[in-house]
Protein backbone atom coordinates (compact mmCIF):
# COMPACT_ATOMS: atom_id res chain seq x y z
CA UNK A 1 0.00 0.00 0.00
CA UNK A 2 1.90 2.89 -1.61
CA UNK A 3 0.43 6.12 0.15
CA UNK A 4 -2.19 5.46 2.62
CA UNK A 5 -2.29 8.00 5.35
CA UNK A 6 -4.22 7.60 8.77
CA UNK A 7 -6.33 10.57 9.78
CA UNK A 8 -7.86 11.77 12.44
CA UNK A 9 -11.46 13.14 11.67
CA UNK A 10 -12.40 16.29 12.13
CA UNK A 11 -9.64 16.96 9.71
CA UNK A 12 -7.16 18.91 9.81
CA UNK A 13 -6.84 21.62 6.82
CA UNK A 14 -3.03 21.45 7.27
CA UNK A 15 -2.91 17.58 7.00
CA UNK A 16 -4.87 17.95 3.91
CA UNK A 17 -2.50 20.25 2.09
CA UNK A 18 -0.15 16.94 2.29
CA UNK A 19 -2.84 14.59 0.44
CA UNK A 20 -2.71 14.22 -3.41
CA UNK A 21 -5.44 12.78 -5.71
CA UNK A 22 -4.98 8.85 -5.70
CA UNK A 23 -3.61 9.00 -2.37
CA UNK A 24 -5.25 5.94 0.01
CA UNK A 25 -6.51 6.78 3.47
CA UNK A 26 -7.58 5.54 6.90
CA UNK A 27 -10.10 8.49 8.54
CA UNK A 28 -10.99 7.47 12.37
CA UNK A 29 -13.12 9.82 14.18
CA UNK A 30 -16.82 11.34 13.75
CA UNK A 31 -18.19 12.56 10.65
CA UNK A 32 -22.11 13.26 9.39
CA UNK A 33 -24.05 11.13 6.76
CA UNK A 34 -26.09 13.32 4.54
CA UNK A 35 -27.69 12.59 1.15
CA UNK A 36 -30.21 14.23 -1.45
CA UNK A 37 -33.11 15.19 0.65
CA UNK A 38 -31.13 15.88 3.53
CA UNK A 39 -28.69 18.70 1.49
CA UNK A 40 -32.45 20.39 0.47
CA UNK A 41 -33.26 21.66 4.11
CA UNK A 42 -29.77 21.86 5.35
CA UNK A 43 -29.30 24.58 2.48
CA UNK A 44 -32.31 26.52 3.83
CA UNK A 45 -31.10 26.24 7.55
CA UNK A 46 -27.44 27.75 6.24
CA UNK A 47 -29.90 30.16 4.13
CA UNK A 48 -31.91 31.10 6.90
CA UNK A 49 -29.33 31.32 10.31
CA UNK A 50 -26.53 32.49 7.97
CA UNK A 51 -23.89 29.85 9.62
CA UNK A 52 -24.33 25.98 9.18
CA UNK A 53 -26.00 24.48 12.14
CA UNK A 54 -25.49 21.00 13.87
CA UNK A 55 -21.46 21.88 14.33
CA UNK A 56 -21.08 20.83 10.66
CA UNK A 57 -18.29 23.53 10.17
CA UNK A 58 -15.12 22.33 9.77
CA UNK A 59 -16.42 18.38 9.49
CA UNK A 60 -16.27 15.76 7.13
CA UNK A 61 -19.80 15.17 5.10
CA UNK A 62 -20.77 11.65 4.03
CA UNK A 63 -22.80 11.15 1.61
CA UNK A 64 -25.04 7.90 2.48
CA UNK A 65 -27.86 6.52 3.66
CA UNK A 66 -26.98 3.38 5.55
CA UNK A 67 -29.50 0.51 5.91
CA UNK A 68 -31.06 -0.56 9.83
CA UNK A 69 -28.91 -2.32 12.29
CA UNK A 70 -27.80 -5.21 11.73
CA UNK A 71 -24.81 -7.90 13.16
CA UNK A 72 -24.51 -6.06 16.06
CA UNK A 73 -23.11 -3.10 14.33
CA UNK A 74 -24.99 0.53 13.33
CA UNK A 75 -25.59 0.27 10.57
CA UNK A 76 -25.89 -3.73 8.49
CA UNK A 77 -24.63 -1.90 5.13
CA UNK A 78 -23.03 1.65 4.62
CA UNK A 79 -20.99 3.42 2.02
CA UNK A 80 -21.32 6.03 -0.21
CA UNK A 81 -23.66 6.95 -2.77
CA UNK A 82 -23.32 9.41 -6.10
CA UNK A 83 -21.13 12.41 -5.00
CA UNK A 84 -22.43 14.36 -8.29
CA UNK A 85 -26.00 14.65 -6.90
CA UNK A 86 -25.01 16.54 -4.45
CA UNK A 87 -22.80 18.76 -6.52
CA UNK A 88 -25.94 21.75 -5.99
CA UNK A 89 -25.06 22.04 -2.45
CA UNK A 90 -21.60 21.36 -2.20
CA UNK A 91 -19.50 24.37 -3.20
CA UNK A 92 -21.73 26.32 -0.10
CA UNK A 93 -21.15 24.05 2.00
CA UNK A 94 -17.67 23.76 1.70
CA UNK A 95 -17.71 27.41 1.76
CA UNK A 96 -19.36 27.44 5.13
CA UNK A 97 -16.36 25.49 6.54
CA UNK A 98 -17.30 22.10 5.93
CA UNK A 99 -13.60 20.18 5.08
CA UNK A 100 -14.22 17.25 3.14
CA UNK A 101 -17.05 15.26 1.30
CA UNK A 102 -16.92 11.78 0.83
CA UNK A 103 -19.20 10.00 -1.69
CA UNK A 104 -18.68 7.84 -5.02
CA UNK A 105 -17.73 9.20 -8.81
CA UNK A 106 -16.96 12.42 -10.41
CA UNK A 107 -17.47 15.62 -9.59
CA UNK A 108 -18.59 19.30 -11.26
CA UNK A 109 -16.26 21.75 -12.27
CA UNK A 110 -18.01 23.99 -9.57
CA UNK A 111 -16.85 21.63 -6.67
CA UNK A 112 -13.17 21.08 -8.23
CA UNK A 113 -13.11 24.71 -7.98
CA UNK A 114 -14.39 24.74 -4.37
CA UNK A 115 -11.79 22.40 -2.99
CA UNK A 116 -8.89 24.43 -5.06
CA UNK A 117 -10.62 28.09 -3.48
CA UNK A 118 -11.51 26.90 0.04
CA UNK A 119 -8.71 24.29 0.66
CA UNK A 120 -11.06 21.73 1.07
CA UNK A 121 -11.19 17.91 -0.27
CA UNK A 122 -13.72 15.47 -2.01
CA UNK A 123 -12.66 11.64 -0.91
CA UNK A 124 -14.35 8.85 -2.27
CA UNK A 125 -15.09 5.34 -1.00
CA UNK A 126 -15.91 1.90 -2.62
CA UNK A 127 -19.33 2.15 -3.83
CA UNK A 128 -21.12 -1.23 -3.05
CA UNK A 129 -18.90 -2.01 -0.18
CA UNK A 130 -20.87 -1.44 1.89
CA UNK A 131 -20.56 -4.43 4.18
CA UNK A 132 -17.30 -4.07 4.50
CA UNK A 133 -17.29 -0.03 5.65
CA UNK A 134 -20.05 -1.21 7.78
CA UNK A 135 -17.54 -2.71 9.46
CA UNK A 136 -15.55 0.32 10.48
CA UNK A 137 -18.88 2.20 12.03
CA UNK A 138 -18.60 1.70 15.48
CA UNK A 139 -21.29 4.19 16.48
CA UNK A 140 -24.66 6.51 14.89
CA UNK A 141 -26.94 8.77 16.47
CA UNK A 142 -29.88 11.00 14.97
CA UNK A 143 -29.05 14.50 14.54
CA UNK A 144 -31.64 16.01 12.33
CA UNK A 145 -34.45 15.34 9.39
CA UNK A 146 -35.34 12.31 11.44
CA UNK A 147 -38.57 11.71 9.24
CA UNK A 148 -36.31 10.94 6.34
CA UNK A 149 -35.42 7.93 7.73
CA UNK A 150 -32.18 6.66 6.46
CA UNK A 151 -31.83 10.43 4.77
CA UNK A 152 -31.55 12.06 8.36
CA UNK A 153 -28.51 13.64 9.30
CA UNK A 154 -26.68 11.36 11.20
CA UNK A 155 -23.53 11.70 13.44
CA UNK A 156 -21.26 8.37 13.07
CA UNK A 157 -17.70 7.45 14.72
CA UNK A 158 -15.48 5.28 12.26
CA UNK A 159 -12.62 3.41 12.51
CA UNK A 160 -9.82 3.32 9.94
CA UNK A 161 -12.28 4.02 7.30
CA UNK A 162 -11.01 3.81 3.82
CA UNK A 163 -10.89 6.03 1.18
CA UNK A 164 -8.87 7.79 -1.56
CA UNK A 165 -8.38 11.28 -2.42
CA UNK A 166 -10.85 12.05 -5.11
CA UNK A 167 -10.09 15.71 -5.27
CA UNK A 168 -7.05 17.22 -3.75
CA UNK A 169 -6.78 20.75 -2.02
CA UNK A 170 -5.30 21.83 -5.43
CA UNK A 171 -8.38 20.63 -6.91
CA UNK A 172 -6.32 18.28 -8.79
CA UNK A 173 -8.62 15.18 -9.72
CA UNK A 174 -8.65 11.15 -10.13
CA UNK A 175 -11.67 11.08 -12.26
CA UNK A 176 -10.98 12.17 -15.92
CA UNK A 177 -12.81 14.47 -17.31
CA UNK B 1 -54.73 -29.04 -19.75
CA UNK B 2 -53.28 -25.07 -19.09
CA UNK B 3 -51.82 -23.94 -15.95
CA UNK B 4 -52.37 -21.24 -14.12
CA UNK B 5 -50.04 -18.80 -12.21
CA UNK B 6 -51.40 -17.78 -8.34
CA UNK B 7 -50.69 -13.87 -7.35
CA UNK B 8 -49.59 -16.46 -3.96
CA UNK B 9 -47.17 -17.87 -5.73
CA UNK B 10 -45.97 -14.59 -7.73
CA UNK B 11 -45.84 -13.37 -3.74
CA UNK B 12 -44.05 -16.02 -2.00
CA UNK B 13 -41.50 -16.16 -4.77
CA UNK B 14 -40.58 -12.32 -4.25
CA UNK B 15 -40.88 -12.75 -0.38
CA UNK B 16 -38.33 -15.75 -0.64
CA UNK B 17 -35.84 -14.11 -3.35
CA UNK B 18 -34.96 -10.66 -1.48
CA UNK B 19 -33.25 -11.53 1.21
CA UNK B 20 -31.15 -13.63 -0.33
CA UNK B 21 -30.56 -11.35 -2.85
CA UNK B 22 -29.58 -8.58 -0.86
CA UNK B 23 -26.73 -10.04 1.11
CA UNK B 24 -25.18 -13.05 -1.14
CA UNK B 25 -23.58 -12.34 -4.80
CA UNK B 26 -25.44 -14.98 -7.58
CA UNK B 27 -22.46 -17.10 -8.50
CA UNK B 28 -21.89 -16.01 -11.71
CA UNK B 29 -21.15 -12.15 -10.70
CA UNK B 30 -18.97 -13.54 -7.67
CA UNK B 31 -16.94 -15.40 -10.46
CA UNK B 32 -16.77 -12.44 -12.64
CA UNK B 33 -15.29 -9.98 -9.70
CA UNK B 34 -12.77 -12.62 -8.55
CA UNK B 35 -11.40 -12.99 -12.06
CA UNK B 36 -11.06 -9.31 -12.45
CA UNK B 37 -9.47 -8.66 -9.33
CA UNK B 38 -7.42 -11.57 -10.28
CA UNK B 39 -6.12 -10.29 -13.89
CA UNK B 40 -6.17 -6.39 -12.34
CA UNK B 41 -2.77 -4.77 -12.30
CA UNK B 42 -3.89 -1.16 -11.60
CA UNK B 43 -2.87 -0.26 -7.88
CA UNK B 44 -6.45 1.93 -7.13
CA UNK B 45 -8.24 -0.73 -9.81
CA UNK B 46 -6.42 -3.36 -7.94
CA UNK B 47 -7.63 -2.12 -4.42
CA UNK B 48 -11.42 -1.65 -5.20
CA UNK B 49 -11.72 -5.11 -6.26
CA UNK B 50 -10.12 -6.86 -3.07
CA UNK B 51 -12.66 -4.54 -0.98
CA UNK B 52 -15.64 -5.93 -3.27
CA UNK B 53 -14.23 -9.58 -2.71
CA UNK B 54 -14.03 -8.83 1.14
CA UNK B 55 -17.60 -7.03 0.98
CA UNK B 56 -19.55 -9.95 -0.21
CA UNK B 57 -17.58 -12.78 2.05
CA UNK B 58 -18.48 -10.16 4.89
CA UNK B 59 -22.15 -9.62 3.59
CA UNK B 60 -22.48 -13.61 2.83
CA UNK B 61 -20.82 -14.84 6.61
CA UNK B 62 -22.64 -12.10 8.61
CA UNK B 63 -26.38 -11.88 6.31
CA UNK B 64 -26.23 -8.53 6.17
CA UNK B 65 -26.69 -6.39 2.54
CA UNK B 66 -23.45 -6.17 0.21
CA UNK B 67 -24.82 -2.56 -0.33
CA UNK B 68 -27.07 0.08 1.34
CA UNK B 69 -28.46 0.98 -1.58
CA UNK B 70 -30.92 -2.59 -1.19
CA UNK B 71 -33.01 -1.19 -3.79
CA UNK B 72 -36.30 -0.85 -5.80
CA UNK B 73 -37.74 -4.40 -6.07
CA UNK B 74 -38.27 -4.90 -9.92
CA UNK B 75 -40.37 -8.12 -10.98
CA UNK B 76 -40.98 -9.94 -14.03
CA UNK B 77 -43.32 -12.56 -14.85
CA UNK B 78 -42.34 -14.89 -17.95
CA UNK B 79 -45.38 -16.84 -19.26
CA UNK B 80 -45.70 -18.92 -22.31
CA UNK B 81 -48.51 -20.62 -24.50
CA UNK B 82 -50.95 -22.68 -22.01
CA UNK B 83 -50.03 -20.24 -19.15
CA UNK B 84 -52.35 -18.33 -17.81
CA UNK B 85 -52.30 -15.09 -15.83
CA UNK B 86 -54.46 -12.95 -13.87
CA UNK B 87 -54.75 -9.39 -13.95
CA UNK B 88 -54.09 -9.18 -10.45
CA UNK B 89 -51.21 -11.62 -10.02
CA UNK B 90 -49.03 -8.94 -8.60
CA UNK B 91 -51.76 -7.66 -6.11
CA UNK B 92 -49.96 -9.42 -2.72
CA UNK B 93 -46.25 -8.17 -4.43
CA UNK B 94 -46.23 -5.54 -2.22
CA UNK B 95 -47.51 -6.71 1.07
CA UNK B 96 -44.17 -9.66 0.54
CA UNK B 97 -41.73 -6.35 -0.11
CA UNK B 98 -42.53 -4.62 2.81
CA UNK B 99 -42.20 -7.89 5.14
CA UNK B 100 -39.22 -9.05 3.45
CA UNK B 101 -37.86 -5.31 3.63
CA UNK B 102 -38.85 -4.94 7.47
CA UNK B 103 -37.87 -8.78 8.44
CA UNK B 104 -34.12 -8.77 6.44
CA UNK B 105 -33.09 -5.17 7.61
CA UNK B 106 -33.28 -3.45 4.08
CA UNK B 107 -33.05 -0.26 3.41
CA UNK B 108 -36.55 1.80 2.31
CA UNK B 109 -35.34 3.89 -1.21
CA UNK B 110 -38.89 4.62 -2.48
CA UNK B 111 -40.81 7.86 -2.51
CA UNK B 112 -44.31 8.01 -3.19
CA UNK B 113 -44.58 10.02 -5.99
CA UNK B 114 -41.09 11.33 -8.19
CA UNK B 115 -42.74 15.12 -8.52
CA UNK B 116 -45.75 15.83 -6.27
CA UNK B 117 -44.97 13.66 -3.11
CA UNK B 118 -41.04 13.23 -1.91
CA UNK B 119 -42.39 11.10 1.41
CA UNK B 120 -40.37 8.12 1.73
CA UNK B 121 -43.49 5.36 1.73
CA UNK B 122 -41.25 3.81 4.85
CA UNK B 123 -41.47 -0.09 3.30
CA UNK B 124 -39.88 0.22 -0.14
CA UNK B 125 -43.09 -0.81 -1.77
CA UNK B 126 -43.95 -0.58 -4.24
CA UNK B 127 -42.51 -2.91 -6.57
CA UNK B 128 -42.25 -1.92 -10.32
CA UNK B 129 -43.74 -5.31 -12.13
CA UNK B 130 -44.65 -6.46 -15.43
CA UNK B 131 -46.06 -9.47 -17.45
CA UNK B 132 -43.93 -10.44 -20.39
CA UNK B 133 -45.62 -13.23 -23.18
CA UNK B 134 -42.46 -15.86 -24.14
CA UNK B 135 -42.89 -18.28 -26.44
CA UNK B 136 -41.89 -21.13 -24.82
CA UNK B 137 -44.77 -23.28 -24.04
CA UNK B 138 -45.92 -24.32 -20.39
CA UNK B 139 -43.12 -21.77 -19.10
CA UNK B 140 -44.15 -19.61 -15.78
CA UNK B 141 -40.73 -18.26 -14.48
CA UNK B 142 -40.27 -15.05 -12.14
CA UNK B 143 -37.22 -12.66 -12.35
CA UNK B 144 -36.99 -10.45 -9.48
CA UNK B 145 -33.87 -7.49 -9.29
CA UNK B 146 -33.03 -5.43 -6.67
CA UNK B 147 -32.20 -1.97 -8.45
CA UNK B 148 -30.03 -0.01 -7.20
CA UNK B 149 -30.28 4.05 -8.14
CA UNK B 150 -26.98 4.67 -9.14
CA UNK B 151 -26.70 2.68 -11.43
CA UNK B 152 -29.92 3.18 -13.25
CA UNK B 153 -29.20 6.69 -13.13
CA UNK B 154 -26.79 6.34 -15.49
CA UNK B 155 -28.34 4.87 -17.96
CA UNK B 156 -29.95 6.07 -20.90
CA UNK B 157 -31.79 6.22 -23.68
CA UNK B 158 -31.16 7.35 -27.24
CA UNK B 159 -32.94 7.00 -30.47
CA UNK B 160 -30.42 6.74 -33.26
CA UNK B 161 -30.16 7.79 -37.10
CA UNK B 162 -30.63 3.73 -39.04
CA UNK B 163 -27.49 5.03 -41.05
CA UNK B 164 -25.20 5.49 -37.84
CA UNK B 165 -25.08 1.72 -37.42
CA UNK B 166 -23.02 -0.39 -35.05
CA UNK B 167 -20.14 2.34 -35.04
CA UNK B 168 -23.16 4.83 -33.55
CA UNK B 169 -24.13 2.37 -31.00
CA UNK B 170 -20.12 1.51 -29.65
CA UNK B 171 -19.82 5.25 -29.30
CA UNK B 172 -23.12 5.56 -27.40
CA UNK B 173 -22.27 2.93 -24.84
CA UNK B 174 -18.63 4.11 -24.22
CA UNK B 175 -19.75 7.99 -24.12
CA UNK B 176 -22.43 6.59 -21.50
CA UNK B 177 -19.40 4.47 -19.17
CA UNK B 178 -17.03 7.65 -19.55
CA UNK B 179 -19.09 10.23 -18.69
CA UNK B 180 -21.61 7.96 -15.74
CA UNK B 181 -19.79 4.75 -15.57
CA UNK B 182 -17.53 5.85 -12.27
CA UNK B 183 -21.46 6.68 -10.81
CA UNK B 184 -22.78 2.95 -11.15
CA UNK B 185 -20.39 1.38 -8.98
CA UNK B 186 -17.83 -0.37 -11.85
CA UNK B 187 -17.14 -3.54 -12.36
CA UNK B 188 -20.65 -3.00 -14.51
CA UNK B 189 -22.83 -5.29 -16.39
CA UNK B 190 -23.81 -3.15 -18.94
CA UNK B 191 -27.35 -3.76 -20.55
CA UNK B 192 -27.76 -2.65 -24.15
CA UNK B 193 -31.13 -3.04 -25.48
CA UNK B 194 -31.26 -2.36 -29.64
CA UNK B 195 -34.76 -2.13 -31.45
CA UNK B 196 -37.98 -1.86 -30.66
CA UNK B 197 -39.63 1.29 -30.16
CA UNK B 198 -39.14 4.44 -27.46
CA UNK B 199 -40.52 2.68 -24.41
CA UNK B 200 -39.66 -0.69 -25.18
CA UNK B 201 -36.01 -0.85 -25.93
CA UNK B 202 -35.67 0.21 -22.24
CA UNK B 203 -36.72 -3.02 -21.16
CA UNK B 204 -34.64 -5.09 -23.40
CA UNK B 205 -31.26 -3.06 -21.94
CA UNK B 206 -32.91 -3.96 -18.47
CA UNK B 207 -33.99 -7.59 -19.43
CA UNK B 208 -30.57 -8.15 -21.19
CA UNK B 209 -28.74 -7.68 -17.42
CA UNK B 210 -30.95 -11.50 -16.04
CA UNK B 211 -28.74 -13.13 -18.62
CA UNK B 212 -25.62 -14.75 -16.28
CA UNK B 213 -22.77 -13.24 -16.51
CA UNK B 214 -19.92 -15.21 -18.72
CA UNK B 215 -22.98 -16.06 -21.14
CA UNK B 216 -23.02 -14.66 -25.11
CA UNK B 217 -25.92 -13.47 -26.89
CA UNK B 218 -27.55 -16.81 -28.41
CA UNK B 219 -26.77 -15.25 -32.22
CA UNK B 220 -22.93 -15.57 -32.74
CA UNK B 221 -23.47 -12.20 -34.70
CA UNK B 222 -25.25 -10.41 -31.20
CA UNK B 223 -22.38 -12.53 -29.16
CA UNK B 224 -19.38 -10.67 -31.03
CA UNK B 225 -20.88 -7.22 -30.98
CA UNK B 226 -21.09 -7.83 -27.36
CA UNK B 227 -17.38 -8.70 -27.18
CA UNK B 228 -16.24 -5.83 -28.96
CA UNK B 229 -18.78 -3.55 -26.67
CA UNK B 230 -16.78 -5.22 -23.83
CA UNK B 231 -13.18 -4.66 -25.24
CA UNK B 232 -14.12 -1.08 -25.74
CA UNK B 233 -15.43 -0.53 -22.48
CA UNK B 234 -12.82 -1.92 -20.72
CA UNK B 235 -10.58 0.44 -23.11
CA UNK B 236 -12.19 3.13 -21.35
CA UNK B 237 -9.67 2.87 -18.61
CA UNK B 238 -12.63 3.98 -16.06
CA UNK B 239 -11.58 0.89 -13.87
CA UNK B 240 -13.30 -0.56 -11.09
CA UNK B 241 -14.84 2.13 -8.85
CA UNK B 242 -13.81 4.69 -11.64
CA UNK B 243 -10.21 4.77 -10.02
CA UNK B 244 -8.69 3.35 -12.95
CA UNK B 245 -7.07 0.11 -14.71
CA UNK B 246 -8.94 -2.53 -17.50
CA UNK B 247 -12.13 -3.77 -15.84
CA UNK B 248 -15.05 -0.81 -15.74
CA UNK B 249 -17.12 -3.96 -17.01
CA UNK B 250 -17.76 -7.75 -15.94
CA UNK B 251 -19.86 -7.88 -19.27
CA UNK B 252 -22.06 -6.27 -22.18
CA UNK B 253 -25.26 -7.85 -22.34
CA UNK B 254 -26.97 -7.40 -25.66
CA UNK B 255 -30.58 -7.76 -26.32
CA UNK B 256 -31.83 -6.90 -29.83
CA UNK B 257 -35.37 -6.84 -31.84
CA UNK B 258 -37.25 -5.63 -34.67
CA UNK B 259 -37.68 -1.83 -35.09
CA UNK B 260 -39.35 0.98 -37.50
CA UNK B 261 -37.54 1.76 -41.14
CA UNK B 262 -36.43 5.33 -39.56
CA UNK B 263 -35.37 4.10 -36.02
CA UNK B 264 -32.06 2.75 -34.31
CA UNK B 265 -33.36 2.71 -30.79
CA UNK B 266 -30.95 2.05 -28.02
CA UNK B 267 -30.95 1.48 -24.22
CA UNK B 268 -27.98 1.20 -21.62
CA UNK B 269 -29.09 0.13 -18.40
CA UNK B 270 -26.20 -0.06 -16.10
CA UNK B 271 -25.64 -2.86 -13.58
CA UNK B 272 -23.77 -2.47 -10.32
CA UNK B 273 -21.23 -4.36 -9.01
CA UNK B 274 -23.63 -5.51 -6.54
CA UNK B 275 -26.28 -6.97 -9.72
CA UNK B 276 -28.55 -8.30 -7.46
CA UNK B 277 -30.90 -11.12 -9.78
CA UNK B 278 -32.39 -14.03 -10.01
CA UNK B 279 -34.80 -16.18 -11.77
CA UNK B 280 -37.09 -19.21 -11.05
CA UNK B 281 -39.34 -21.43 -11.68
CA UNK B 282 -43.09 -20.91 -10.18
CA UNK B 283 -45.77 -23.35 -9.32
CA UNK B 284 -48.47 -23.48 -11.19
CA UNK B 285 -52.26 -24.53 -10.41
CA UNK B 286 -53.84 -27.45 -13.13
CA UNK B 287 -56.74 -25.29 -14.96
CA UNK B 288 -59.72 -27.18 -16.89
CA UNK B 289 -61.96 -25.25 -18.54
CA UNK B 290 -61.51 -21.48 -18.98
CA UNK B 291 -64.76 -20.73 -21.07
CA UNK B 292 -63.98 -17.14 -21.73
CA UNK B 293 -60.90 -17.73 -23.78
CA UNK B 294 -62.48 -20.91 -25.69
CA UNK B 295 -65.10 -17.79 -27.07
CA UNK B 296 -62.91 -15.55 -28.07
CA UNK B 297 -60.47 -17.52 -30.14
CA UNK B 298 -59.95 -16.92 -33.77
CA UNK B 299 -62.43 -13.44 -33.02
CA UNK B 300 -59.42 -11.27 -32.22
Amino acid sequence: MENTASLSLPLDREALRRLRAGDRCLLTGPMYTLRDAGHLRLLEELSAEGALPYGLAGQTVFYAGPTPPAAGRPFGAVGPTTASRMDFAAPVLYRAGVVATLGKGKRSEEVRRACAETGSVYLTAVGGAAAYLAKCVTSSRIIAYADLGTEALRRIEVVDLPVFVGIDVAGNTIFEA
Amino acid sequence: MDKLVTKQAVAQAVYEAIPALACVLPEDVEAGIIAARDDERHPLGRAVLDQLCENMRIAAKDCVPLCQDTGTVWVSLDAGPGVLVPADVFSLVDDAVARAYDQARLRKSVVRDALVDRTNTGDNTPAFCDIHPVAEPGVARLSVMLKGGGSDNASRVVMLAPGAGRAAIVEEVVRCVREKGANACPPLVVGVGVGGTFDKVASLAKRALLRPVGEPASDPEVAAFERELLEAVNATGVGAGGLGGRHAALAVAVSTAPCHIAALPVAINMGCSALRCCTVDLPTQPVSVVAASDGCEGEV
